[in-house]
């Protein structure tokens, strides 16, 4: 694998884990399989695109995804789920519901064709990188990922929220028992996990591009990285991101139209051994 | 199993009322040619296969406590090899089936192996994960699979060629497979992988084992998907990546869930609800698969129990 290809890998591979982060935050503390984050990534990627390039601002296009997914995340946790809480299989069956519901919008909303999201002006071009030349904003990219690993870590463990989340992945019931209203810790990691989707679809969608089956492919690609990882666990979401990002690039290398198989064969095996991911804890 | 015994040996233990139910049905059900249109008739017929599909996902979703979100992809695998087999490889319409049957079984032999471990919210999300490979293949793999155009295949058998022909063929299918399936969840096995639901670490600490029943448990249910699959494949003489996708497990999922969970016929109840809704909405509007969402969120809100299962709730408390 040459240097470009690696360095395709781990920008994939920073991509997954802010997509996968926001899905593993919500699973680990909440319990709920958010099945619509794909179509959240895909919804945050179309509105992301649409007002960038309305005011011409990429970071406009971002804060806009942001804000938007994290209203519908909102719908969704009071509107809907509230009625299902408890109840694992059903609170999964309904987030489906609700992606194939957000999914047929978006191609009535967008159409068919695929966008391609505006890259800024100062992160267009490439670079050299130890020799070889790469795109500014794959760069841009790998680098929005460390950031939000480190922003997560930081806020995780060294804040009173991150304490609070904490503890509730750990027991929700105790935390709540010792006076703290864990429903707003709930409802403000549920808002921030769709934000994370949201901020995914702008990113990758200035270079994956998106198109109406995108949400699908991300969702196993978080899937996988879940599996891989374990539930909740951030070092776990981080791993399973660049095992599943780098295995993707070697599989198109190596076999372009079995790529599929190259993430899937090993977490076959890990599933052999450990059910539960790399990191993940029984409860 | 207090039950007598001269009142269960009629037909490999039905009782004479569930038999003669069961004979009125198929009774009505085989004289629907003769009053419907042949549009209507291919509705039917597709109610029996989405039927049998839905049959074999409540076998582990209603008998052993875990939801497939895979088996659209099992039934689509048949239906690719059917076409494939029978438009590619020019083998006869027969030999097509069979080894579709065999592709899909060996496909949810591979699923199982996998998802035996796990249970609750994994089992469903790494069914999941592994139908999503699967379309992923199908979508990608375009030298052998026709990538987004699907392939095209003339696989129904000459003798079949009449919407009802195929119709009546279908039926006597369903019927065997159903009859096959309700012998399968009613006998020593089925009981185990019921006791499973229940309560694993009973079970396992009684001697069973758990990891193989729940294999053979997926890999039979397999079986059945598959056939549904080939007759489909019979059906549409088409195939393409929408076949595998997600949708097709959902629509399963919810056909089961609609029908009533562990209800085993309730299937074709639940089938031909979502077939009659899809083709209502469908003369109306092209967002199917917006109504789709909408009709799984408001039953997973207000009808987990199913259909019967609500209207059983309804009745019984207007009787109080």
């Amino acid at each position: 694998m040459s240097l470009f290809q690696l360095l395709n890998g781990l920008t994939f591979a920073a991509l997954l884990f802010v997509v996968a982060s926001g899905f593993t935050l919500i699973f680990g503390l909440l319990r709920i399989v958010n099945l619509a984050h794909g179509a959240l990534y895909l919804f945050g990627g179309y509105i992301g695109y649409s007002v960038a390039v309305k005011t011409g601002s990429f970071v406009l296009g971002g804060i806009g995804a942001m804000a938007a997914i994290a209203a519908i995340g909102f719908v969704l946790d009071q509107g809907l789920l509230r009625f299902v809480r408890g109840n694992e299989l059903r609170q999964v069956l309904l987030t489906l519901g609700v992606a194939f519901f957000l999914n047929d919008l978006a191609l009535v909303i967008w159409g068919g064709d695929s966008f391609t999201v505006p890259i800024p002006e100062m992160l267009r071009g490439g670079t050299r990188v130890f020799g070889t030349f790469y795109p500014i904003y794959r760069l841009f990219v790998l680098g929005m990922g460390i950031f939000v690993f480190v922003g997560l870590w930081v806020l995780l463990n060294h804040t009173k929220l991150g304490a609070l989340i904490r503890a509730g992945v750990d027991d929700a019931e105790m935390v709540e028992a010792s006076g703290v209203n864990i429903r707003r810790v709930f409802l403000f990691t549920f808002l921030f996990g769709s934000a994370l989707a949201g901020l995914g679809g702008l990113m990758g969608g200035a270079f994956l591009s998106l198109y109406p089956s995108a949400d699908a492919e991300i969702l196993t690609f978080s899937l996988a990285v879940v599996i891989i990882g374990g539930r909740g666990s951030l070092v776990g979401v981080g791993v399973g991101s660049l095992l599943v990002g780098l295995l993707n690039t070697l599989g198109q290398v190596m076999f372009p139209e079995l790529a599929y198989f190259v993430i899937f064969g090993p977490m076959a095996v890990l599933l052999a051994f450990r059910p539960l991911g790399l990191f993940g804890r029984a409860t | 199993m207090t039950q007598p015994v001269s009142k269960t040996s009629v037909l490999a233990g039905m009782t004479s009322r569930a038999l003669v139910i069961a004979g009125l049905v198929v009774i009505v059900a085989a004289c629907l040619p003769m009053v419907l249109s042949s549009y209507q008739v291919g509705l039917a017929t597709e109610v029996l296969i989405f039927g049998v599909l839905a049959m074999s996902i409540d076998i582990l979703a209603g008998f052993a406590g875990r939801t497939s979100l895979g088996h659209g992809a099992i039934f689509g695998v048949s239906t690719y090899v059917v076409v494939y087999a029978t438009g590619q490889a020019g083998l006869s319409p027969w030999a097509g089936f069979a080894l579709g049957v065999l592709a899909a079984t060996a496909v949810a032999s591979v699923f199982a192996l996998l998802a035996v471990r796990t249970s609750g919210v994994y089992f469903l999300l790494l069914t999941l994960a592994l139908g999503m490979i699967v379309w992923g293949v199908c979508l990608r793999w375009t030298q052998v699979t026709g990538g987004e155009n699907g392939m095209r295949a003339d696989v129904r058998p000459a003798a079949l060629m009449s919407h009802s022909a195929f119709y009546w063929a279908v039926l006597a299918g369903a019927v065997i497979v159903s009859f096959a399936m309700w012998r399968f969840v009613r006998s020593p096995f089925g009981l185990t992988l019921r006791g499973i639901r229940d309560s694993e670490s009973r079970m396992r600490s009684l001697g069973y084992n758990v990891p193989l029943h729940l294999f053979i448990g997926f890999t039979v249910s397999g079986i059945f998907a598959g056939i549904a699959g080939g007759l489909y494949a019979m059906f549409n003489n088409f195939v393409s990546p929408s076949t595998v996708a997600l949708a097709q497990s959902v629509e399963g999922v919810l056909m089961m869930i609609a029908g009533g969970v562990g209800t085993l016929f309730g299937a074709f109840v639940g089938a031909a609800a979502i077939i009659v809704l899809e083709n209502i909405v469908s003369s109306y509007t092209e967002r199917w698969l917006m109504v789709l969402g909408i009709t799984f969120v408001l039953i997973m809100i207000f009808a987990p129990e199913g259909i019967i299962g609500k209207l059983r709730a309804i009745t019984s408390r207007k009787v109080r």
